[in-house]
C-alpha cells in the first residue's frame, strides 16, 4: 500500500518484474450512483466517490466533497520516460482520471515487431513489455490508494498490431486504439496488411476484454475545415465498428472516438450538436469516447480550456461513456505534469457542474437541430452508396475519397489517396493454405484446428493467454539507454536531498514566467527573452503572446531552464498552523459565547492588521460569531485590559507594528504582567500580532500566541478554539 | 475528384425514408463495405500475425522474429508458423521451445508438410 506522504518507490516497482502478473484483465467502468448524496446535494450523474483524492479548489466551502462524474475520465501521459510518467499518473488519479493513455514513441507504428527494454522515447513512450508491466504494477498500487480501478491504455496499430495485441492481452492492458483506417490514411501502411492484421488484433482484444477506441478523430485534427468531414466521420466509425463486430468484438467493447469538430469564434453548437446527436442515434449500443477539440488549439491555454468546457457540455447534452481530455498546453508542447491535472479537472468540474442537466432541459424535437441531424445521416449514407458504386473501401481510398475538405457530396479533390499495392509493408500478406494451423487461442480466420479440442491451444498444452507462466519476459537489450541508467541520476539527487522545478522529467528544470510588457508584441517578445536571460534562465523562449492592445501592451509566457538545484535540507520550513473546520469554530464560539477585544497598543497608529483579523468584511473572526470590540490605535495596555474585564472577553488581541527600541516586546510583557497583577491571566488568552512578530517571540514575552505577516482570521480563531478545547 | 455540393439532387431517393429505415440502410451499407475486408482477413496471414502466434506459444519477441523469418524463407508462412513449429517438434521428437530454437538457428524444414509422419494434428 502506498503512503500518501511518500513518493512512489520506482525501484520497488522495477524489482522482480519478471514474476509480476496483472491482477485482472479487461476494462472497468465506474460504479454509477444515481441519487448520490454528498454534503447538502443530491447528484444524478455521479459515481462512487474515491477514498483519496484532491477535490476542486472551491470544495473547502462544501465540506471538501469530491463528487466523481459517472463517466470514465481520460488523460494522456507520455513524456518519453515512463518512470516519470508513473508519478504523473498518480497525481492524475488523485484528481479523478481513471483512464491513463500512453502515446507511443515517434515512429513505433512503422517498427516491424515488438521493442523490448525501456529505451527513452520521443513525443511518447516506446511501448515494450517491461514498460507496460512496470506501469501496470504501479497502477495497481495507485488504484488501491485512490479506491477505484484504473484503466491503462495504449495503441494497437502499425505493422506489429497483432503482436502488440498479444502483449497487451498478456499484460492486462485495459484499453487500446485499434483502427486499420488510421494505419492506411495517416501512417501510410499498406491497406491489405492493415485489415488482415487488424482482424487478428481485434480478436485478441475481444478475448482479453480490452476496450477499443477507433481512430476517426484524426480526421478532425487533419482536415482543413474540421466540421466538413462530419459525414465522412460517420462512415469511418461505421467501417471500424462493422468490421470489429464481424471479427468477434462485442458492441459494448467498441468505442467511437468522437470530437466536437468546431471551435469559437464559429457558432460551435450549430455544427457540433447535430453531429453528436446523429452519432449517438446511428451508433446506439456502442460506447462513446468523447474527445476534446485539438484542431484549433494554439498556444493559448485558456482559450483551449474554454473550448474543452464547451466540448464537455456537448457530452452532457448527448451522452458520454469515456470523457477524454486534452491538456491545455498540447498546442505548444508535449503535455506537462500540471497540465494533465488541469485537463482532468476541467472535465471533472464541468461534468459535476452539469450534473443532471438532461433532467432540467431537453433537446428540441423539431427545427434546425433535427434538420441538421437528418442531413448528416443522409450525407453519410450517400457517401457509402458512392463507395460501393466505385468498388468499395480500397478503391475509394485509392481515389482519395477520405479526408477531402469538401463536405460530402461536395469534393475539393484534396483528400488523402493511398495505393492498394503501396505503402509500408506492401505485398506482405500471404494466403493461408487449406492446412493452415495456428495452435493458439484468440486467433481469427481460417484455422484447420482439429475438431474435438476444448480450445485450439490444447494441441500444445496451453498458450500464454491460458497459462501466463509460458510468457517470456525480456529485460533490457541496451546497456546505456534504459530506466536503470536514468534512475541513477534521480536516486543521486534524492540521496543529496536536491530538488528542482520540472514539467516532464525528473529535474528537467523547465519553468514558465508570466509577464506583461507595456509594449508592442515585437518589443515584448525580445524584452521577455532578455528578462529571462538577466534572471539567469537558460535557453529562454517565448511560448505564448497575447496582444492586449497593439501599442499599450502584450502578455507573454516565457519558458526557460533553471540551472541550479535547491537543497531541501537548507530550507527553513515554518511549521504548519492547524486550521479547524469553520463549522467547529462557529459551534464552539456560540457555545462559549466568545468575545474579543483588540487594539493597536502604545504610540502606534497602524490599524490595518487588526481589521484583517477581526472584521467580518476581511474574513476576520467576526464571521465565526465572535463579539469583537476594537478600541482603535495608540491604546494604552491597561485600557485594553479594562475593556476586556468590562465586556467579559475571553480573548485580548494586541497589534504591534512599531519595533523601535523593542517597544513591541515591552508592550507584550506589560500586557502579560498587568493581567497577572489583576488576577485575570488564567481567564484570558493573550494574542499578539504584527509584521515582525513571531510565535516564539510572543510566547517568550508571556503571550499565548503570536502571529506574523499574512495571518488570516481563521488561523487566530483556530488557535483560540484549540487552546480552549485543550483546557476543558 | 472535384464536385460542387449536389446534396439536394443526390438525396432525393432518401427523402421519403423514415429515420429508422435510414439507419437500417446506413448499417446495411457498412456491412456490405466491410465484407471483402473480413474475407481477406479470414484467408490471409502476415509476418506479424505469425509472430503473434509464436508469442502465444511461449516464445519471446526475439525468438518469434527469428522463427518467423526462417518459416518465411522456407516459403511456409501459408501453413502457419505455429504449425511449422508443431510439426517440427513432432518430427524431431522435441518440445515446442526446442523446436523453435532449432528452426531459428537454421534447421531444415524440407519436406515437413509432405512426410506422412508429420501429418495430422493430434492432441498434445
Amino acid at each position: 500500500m502506498l503512503d500518501k506522504n511518500r513518493k512512489i518507490d520506482l525501484m520497488e516497482i522495477l524489482n522482480d518484474l519478471e514474476h509480476y502478473r496483472p491482477r485482472r484483465k479487461g476494462w472497468t467502468w465506474r460504479k454509477k450512483k444515481p441519487g448520490l448524496s454528498m454534503f447538502k446535494f443530491t447528484y444524478r450523474d455521479c459515481s462512487e466517490p474515491l477514498s483519496n483524492s484532491v477535490p476542486l479548489p472551491a470544495a473547502k466551502y462544501f465540506d471538501n466533497i469530491d463528487p466523481q462524474p459517472d463517466c470514465v475520465i481520460t488523460t494522456e501521459i507520455a513524456s518519453g520516460r515512463f518512470e516519470d510518467d508513473i508519478r504523473r499518473m498518480r497525481m492524475a488519479a488523485w484528481h479523478g482520471a481513471d483512464h491513463l493513455m500512453v502515446i507511443r514513441t515517434l515512429g513505433q507504428s512503422h517498427m516491424d515487431g515488438l521493442i523490448e527494454g525501456t529505451p527513452e522515447g520521443v513525443g511518447g513512450v516506446p511501448i515494450t513489455r517491461k514498460q507496460v508491466r512496470a506501469t501496470r504494477k504501479a497502477l495497481d498500487l495507485i488504484e488501491d490508494e485512490v479506491g477505484r480501478p484504473i484503466n491503462f491504455h495504449s495503441y494497437v496499430s502499425g505493422v506489429a498490431g497483432p503482436e502488440i495485441a498479444v502483449m497487451f492481452a498478456e499484460e492486462g492492458v485495459n484499453g487500446a486504439h485499434q483502427d486499420p483506417q488510421y494505419n492506411v490514411l495517416y501512417r501510410n501502411i499498406n491497406m491489405y496488411r492493415s485489415f488482415v492484421d487488424a482482424a487478428e488484433a481485434k480478436r485478441l482484444m475481444a478475448g482479453a476484454g480490452i476496450f477499443q477506441i477507433d481512430g476517426a478523430h484524426n480526421a478532425n485534427a487533419t482536415a482543413k475545415e474540421a466540421w466538413c468531414v462530419m459525414p465522412e466521420l460517420l462512415v469511418q466509425h461505421a467501417i471500424n465498428c462493422a468490421f470489429s463486430h464481424k471479427v468477434g468484438m462485442p458492441k459494448e467493447q467498441i468505442g467511437l472516438s468522437t470530437v466536437p469538430p468546431n471551435s469559437p469564434p464559429a457558432p460551435k453548437l450549430w455544427y457540433d450538436l447535430p453531429y453528436a446527436v446523429a452519432l449517438r442515434e446511428l451508433f446506439e449500443g456502442f460506447k462513446f469516447r468523447a474527445q476534446q477539440n485539438t484542431r484549433y488549439m494554439e498556444s493559448d491555454t485558456e482559450e483551449a480550456t474554454i473550448t474543452h468546457v464547451i466540448d464537455t457540455l456537448i457530452s452532457r447534452l448527448t451522452s458520454v461513456d469515456v470523457q477524454s481530455t486534452i491538456t491545455p498546453d498540447e498546442g505548444r508542447n508535449v503535455p506537462w505534469h500540471y497540465n494533465n491535472i488541469r485537463g482532468t479537472t476541467t472535465a471533472k468540474q464541468t461534468l459535476v457542474a452539469l450534473d443532471g442537466l438532461m433532467d432540467l432541459v431537453e433537446l428540441k424535437k423539431d427545427g434546425p437541430l433535427r434538420e441538421g441531424v437528418r442531413e448528416l445521416k443522409e450525407r453519410a449514407v450517400l457517401f457509402m452508396e458512392e463507395m460501393l458504386e466505385l468498388g468499395g473501401f480500397f478503391a475509394t481510398v485509392e481515389a482519395g475519397f477520405f479526408v477531402d475538405s469538401g463536405m460530402y457530396p461536395e469534393r475539393h479533390g484534396d483528400g488523402i489517396a493511398r495505393q492498394a499495392d503501396g505503402g509500408v509493408a506492401a505485398g506482405t500478406i500471404v494466403k493461408r493454405d487449406p492446412d493452415y494451423l495456428a495452435p493458439v487461442c484468440s486467433h481469427f480466420g481460417h484455422n484447420s484446428s482439429p475438431s474435438g479440442l476444448d480450445k485450439p491451444c490444447a494441441i500444445i498444452g496451453g498458450c500464454t493467454l491460458c497459462d501466463p507462466s509460458r510468457i517470456q519476459f525480456v529485460d533490457e537489450l541496451d546497456e546505456s539507454d534504459n530506466v536503470n541508467r536514468r534512475m541513477e541520476r534521480t536516486l543521486e539527487d534524492e540521496r543529496n536531498n536536491l530538488t528542482k522545478p520540472e514539467v516532464e522529467w525528473h529535474a528537467d528544470g523547465k519553468v514558465v514566467l508570466q509577464l506583461f510588457f507595456p509594449d508592442s508584441e515585437d518589443v515584448a517578445r525580445e524584452a521577455a527573452v532578455e528578462t529571462g536571460r538577466k534572471l539567469g534562465l537558460l535557453d529562454p523562449q517565448v511560448i505564448h503572446t497575447q496582444i492586449l492592445h497593439p501599442a499599450e501592451g502584450t502578455y507573454v509566457e516565457l519558458r526557460g531552464l533553471v540551472p541550479f538545484f535547491i537543497d531541501r535540507s537548507k530550507l527553513v520550513i515554518p511549521p504548519k498552523k492547524e486550521i479547524l473546520a469553520d463549522e467547529l469554530i462557529t459551534a464552539e464560539v456560540k457555545k462559549r459565547g466568545l468575545k474579543a477585544v483588540g487594539a493597536t497598543a502604545g504610540e502606534d497608529e497602524h490599524s490595518v492588521g487588526m481589521q484583517e483579523i477581526m472584521n467580518i468584511k476581511h474574513g476576520g473572526i467576526e464571521k465565526f460569531g465572535f463579539k469583537c470590540l476594537y478600541l482603535g490605535t495608540s491604546v494604552p495596555v491597561d485600557k485594553l485590559i479594562d475593556a476586556a474585564v468590562e465586556t467579559g472577553s475571553q480573548v485580548i488581541m494586541i497589534s504591534l507594528i512599531i519595533t523601535h527600541n523593542e517597544v513591541h516586546l515591552t508592550n507584550m510583557k506589560k500586557l502579560h504582567n498587568l493581567c497577572v497583577e489583576r488576577g485575570i491571566r488564567d481567564k484570558v488568552l493573550l494574542i499578539a500580532g504584527g509584521t515582525q512578530v513571531t510565535n516564539e517571540m510572543a510566547v517568550s514575552c508571556g503571550m499565548d500566541a503570536g502571529f506574523g505577516r499574512g495571518t488570516k482570521g481563521t488561523e487566530v480563531a483556530s488557535f483560540v478554539i484549540k487552546r480552549l478545547l485543550e483546557k476543558t | 475528384m472535384e464536385r460542387k455540393d449536389d446534396f439536394t439532387q443526390r438525396r432525393k431517393h432518401l427523402a421519403e425514408l423514415s429515420d429508422q429505415d435510414l439507419k437500417k440502410r446506413f448499417w446495411d451499407l457498412a456491412d456490405k463495405l466491410v465484407e471483402p475486408m473480413v474475407r481477406l482477413a479470414e484467408t490471409h496471414t502476415s509476418l506479424s500475425i505469425e509472430r503473434s502466434v509464436l508469442l502465444r506459444m511461449g516464445f519471446s519477441s526475439l525468438e518469434a522474429r527469428a522463427v518467423a523469418e526462417s518459416v518465411q524463407k522456407a516459403g511456409l508462412l501459408g501453413k502457419g508458423a505455429g504449425n511449422v513449429v508443431l510439426r517440427f517438434s513432432r518430427r524431431s521428437n522435441c518440445g515446442i521451445r526446442e523446436a523453435g530454437t532449432r528452426i531459428a538457428s537454421g534447421a531444415s524444414l524440407d519436406k515437413l508438410f509432405t512426410e506422412d509422419s508429420a501429418g495430422g494434428a493430434e492432441h498434445a
